[in-house]
């Protein structure tokens, strides 16, 4: 674990409330990566985040947890703009997400803006969400060449990498529908990676897979961690996972972080008794 | 009464050629107002929803026949010229089985499961390769079995031009039957035709969604659309196929 996150966690942001914000690694605010402003998001008349304050740096790796329900998926859902929040401000890179200036006035966000920041992000999905009408290749190989310009045959090449690198390099004419729910979540992360995104968001992704599936996704999780400078926010079950990977861990309850820090201390010695009840369910 | 001569049988194959014209060119027109019609109503902005809603409401609700008449003696009034009785009814029936066309088109996109367009804003692809390249190649293979009861209705319904002087098959039918006084050969031939087309018609739209199919990653292309065996054989639905084929562990 990175050393200086061991002290990481008092808020320096004067708006910081009582509890602190919860904050994973140092640096200013212009380092931040990503900053959550008093996020709200209701479904209904289901407040789902509640004023959500916290900001994370570049490079730290985050796992929230929590009971479901609780909003964890919600928040990689708003940075991935698949939702808009009710109230607050969520910012990547500097850059808010809903809004964007022009001529001088804070107006929402077009749709350029909002593409713009979201190149900052790639998402990893529970159920895969691989295009099953195209070859594991062109999974990989569509947005970079469609997004990015990249030409056909470099980002053949880079996806033939990342195929390496998942171990699926002999399946690349294989389509989707052919592959075990394992190595579709292997594809999945590698087309994710292919457009080379500072932020990783990862979405449950063993929970739709059999027992015997999830330790080759959760082992590749782990290499990439390690080897990259991605930064990822992770909700997950795996609790062993959450702690070799994580340079933070966030409980969540009913829209809020009630407790955040380093694994160790989270799984160990954790202070409040609500997560000592939900630990001692899953573990 | 008297004999079919070769001259009439003529007439009739004339009409056979008017015939598929016409449905060839409503079709046409009505996959083109199809998609236009059926993604509008799926537009993210309300009032394009609802242009699209009031046309499909209004068309599907207006008989075929009379909007036949009406583009052909009604809209010279307006216009101040008058459409060949064949271009009103392309017109006529493009737009109303077009309506008919963009339910089908509608459905089969929304069933495109939510996690593919999400996939698609994952990857930062603009809203119209999201459209191009994810939705539409995986709902096109859901349009077709229905698209194909449209164009039989469609290639029946041609029929309704003969009122309007249109030297279709059915037109042909009724001059050959004045010619000779018989009423069971003709009507008999006639009926055989209209179904012979129909019958074709499916074949070739069964071909097209088996390859679609394929493309769609849900099984590899198969072969012999025409062989006598599976021309009576039951449908299978390749879905299935595909879904045995990966097996059990895709929950």
């Amino acid at each position: 674990m990175p050393a200086d996150t061991a002290n990481a966690y008092t808020d320096t942001d004067a708006g910081g409330r009582a509890q602190g914000r919860a904050t994973v690694g140092t640096g200013t605010t212009a380092d931040e990566l990503i900053r959550f402003d008093r996020v709200t998001k209701r479904f209904g008349s289901n407040t789902v985040l509640d004023s959500l304050d916290f900001r994370v740096f570049p490079k730290k790796h985050v796992t929230l947890i929590g009971p479901s329900g609780s909003g964890k998926t919600t928040i990689l859902r708003l940075l991935m703009t698949l939702l808009k929040p009710d109230e607050g401000t969520i910012t990547v890179d500097g850059t808010p997400l809903s809004h964007e200036e022009r001529n001088g006035k804070l107006v929402p966000a077009g749709e350029k803006h909002v593409r713009e920041v979201r190149k900052n992000m790639g998402m990893v999905f529970q159920q895969f969400n691989l295009f099953p009408h195209m070859s594991v290749l062109r999974n990989i190989t569509e947005a970079p060449v469609q997004v990015l310009g990249m030409s056909r045959d470099e980002a053949a090449e880079r996806a033939l990498e990342l195929l390496d690198m998942v171990g699926l390099k002999d399946r690349s004419d294989t389509y989707p529908g052919r592959l075990s729910g394992g190595q579709q979540q292997r594809v999945a992360i590698a087309r994710a990676l292919a457009m080379r995104p500072k932020v990783l968001l990862l979405d449950e992704v063993t929970s739709a897979l059999d027992p015997e599936l999830v330790a080759g996704v959760l082992d590749l999780l782990r290499d990439i961690a390690r080897t990259t400078d991605i930064t990822m926010l992770c909700v997950t079950h795996e609790m062993s996972f959450a702690r070799d990977i994580s340079d933070c861990v966030m409980m969540f309850d009913e829209g809020k972080v009630i407790e955040f820090g380093h694994p160790e201390k989270m799984f160990g010695d954790p202070e409040q008794e609500r997560t000592r009840e939900f630990l001692s369910a899953v573990l | 009464m008297s004999e079919i001569t070769p001259g009439l049988w003529e007439i009739l194959l004339d009409g056979v050629w008017i015939t598929l014209q016409l449905t060839f060119l409503s079709a046409a027109l009505a996959a083109a107002v199809a998609f236009v019609t059926g993604l509008a109503r799926l537009n993210r902005l309300r009032i394009v929803r609802f242009a699209a809603g009031v046309y499909f409401e209004v068309f599907r609700g207006t008989s075929a026949l009379i909007l036949m008449f009406w583009l052909f003696f009604v809209l010279p009034l307006g216009l101040g010229w008058q459409l060949e009785p064949m271009w009103a009814a392309v017109l006529a029936l493009g737009l109303s089985y077009g309506a008919y066309g963009s339910e089908v088109v509608r459905g089969a996109v929304a069933a495109v499961p939510r996690g593919q367009h999400e996939a698609g804003v994952a990857l930062n692809l603009p809203p119209g390769q999201r459209l191009w390249r994810i939705v539409l190649p995986q709902a096109w293979p859901e349009m077709i079995p229905p698209f194909n009861n449209l164009l039989i209705e469609l290639l029946k319904g041609t029929a309704l031009v003969s009122v309007m002087g249109v030297s279709d098959l059915a037109f042909g039918a009724a001059l050959v039957r004045n010619a000779t006084g018989q009423s069971a050969p003709v009507y008999t031939v006639i009926l055989l035709v209209y179904f012979v087309i129909a019958f074709a018609m499916t074949r070739g739209m069964r071909v097209l969604e088996r390859r679609a199919r394929a493309g769609a990653g849900e099984g590899p292309p198969r072969r012999a659309a025409l062989s006598p065996r599976r021309l009576f054989a039951p449908r299978r639905r390749a879905a299935a196929a595909a879904a045995a084929s990966s097996g059990g562990e895709r929950r």
